[in-house]
């Protein structure tokens, strides 16, 4: 990997909050450029209301090393992809309250629109590729797996599969 | 005798509820596929719930059914991904 290319990449999975901007902006210090005009942030957080049912809180499980090398491999494939000048993404691990961040993606660019289009594209190549799951806790005291059958499906067979 | 190799298995998310283990180990005979792993996994008494079609990384890299294991590898079953 071009060293040039790596210098402009900062990627971490953490159980650490996320919920800080400050941490962003020192790293788009670092990374990005006065050749970019633009720079774009997003935050993913806790919702109260998932699929209708009500979140009490969140677990994410990560599988830790594939985790960390995705989400490297994923933001510089990004910086191959559009033209943007940096890029820095963290994913959030363990428990999480409502109104938390658990994903956040800086992108610098010298224009907007490549901003915007690497931005969007990162956070859903992100819900495809990075080995994390989460656990959902609902207010009911019930919790879900997302993605995952869920427990009516399961017991539609009749209950007859016991291991 | 035919030469055996030895895999780690992973279990990520509903996966680690549904076999009750995090983690474990699958002994099969050398030049295995990840597809004989799979089948040998839903086997009988085995994880039957697993889909045929399962998502699996090997040593931490999303792989094909048809990929060759080696002894010592690292096999992970992956559930449907759902970061963000």
């Amino acid at each position: 990997m071009p060293q040039g290319s790596a210098d402009r990449v900062r990627t971490w999975i953490t159980r650490e909050s996320l919920d800080d901007f400050a941490q962003f902006e020192d790293i788009v210090g670092e990374v990005g450029s006065v050749e970019d005009g633009a720079l774009l942030f997003f935050q993913g957080r806790v919702r109260r209301t998932n699929r209708g049912r009500a979140v009490s809180r969140l677990e994410y499980e990560a599988y830790g090393e594939m985790a960390e090398r995705e989400l490297s491999a994923i933001c510089h494939e990004a910086l191959e992809q559009f033209d943007v000048g940096s890029v820095a993404a963290a994913h959030r691990v363990g428990d999480l309250a409502l109104g938390e961040v658990s994903v956040a993606i800086a992108v610098t660019s010298a224009h907007r629109d490549d901003g915007y289009r690497a931005s969007r594209w990162i956070i859903e190549t992100i819900k495809v590729r990075l080995p994390i799951w989460k656990h959902e806790h609902y207010e009911n005291g019930e919790s879900h797996w997302v993605g995952a059958p869920t427990p009516e499906a399961g017991a539609s067979t009749g209950g007859s599969r016991f291991g | 005798m035919t030469d055996r190799i030895s895999v780690r298995t992973l279990f990520f998310g509903v996966y680690g509820e549904l076999a009750a283990r995090r983690e474990g180990s699958a002994e099969l005979a050398a030049d295995s596929t990840v597809a004989d792993l799979v089948d040998s996994l839903r086997g009988p008494g085995g994880l039957d719930w697993l889909p045929e079609s399962v998502v699996v990384a090997v040593n931490q890299n999303y792989a094909e059914a048809g990929t060759t294991l080696s002894d010592g590898d690292e096999v992970a079953l992956i559930p449907p991904v759902a970061g963000g």
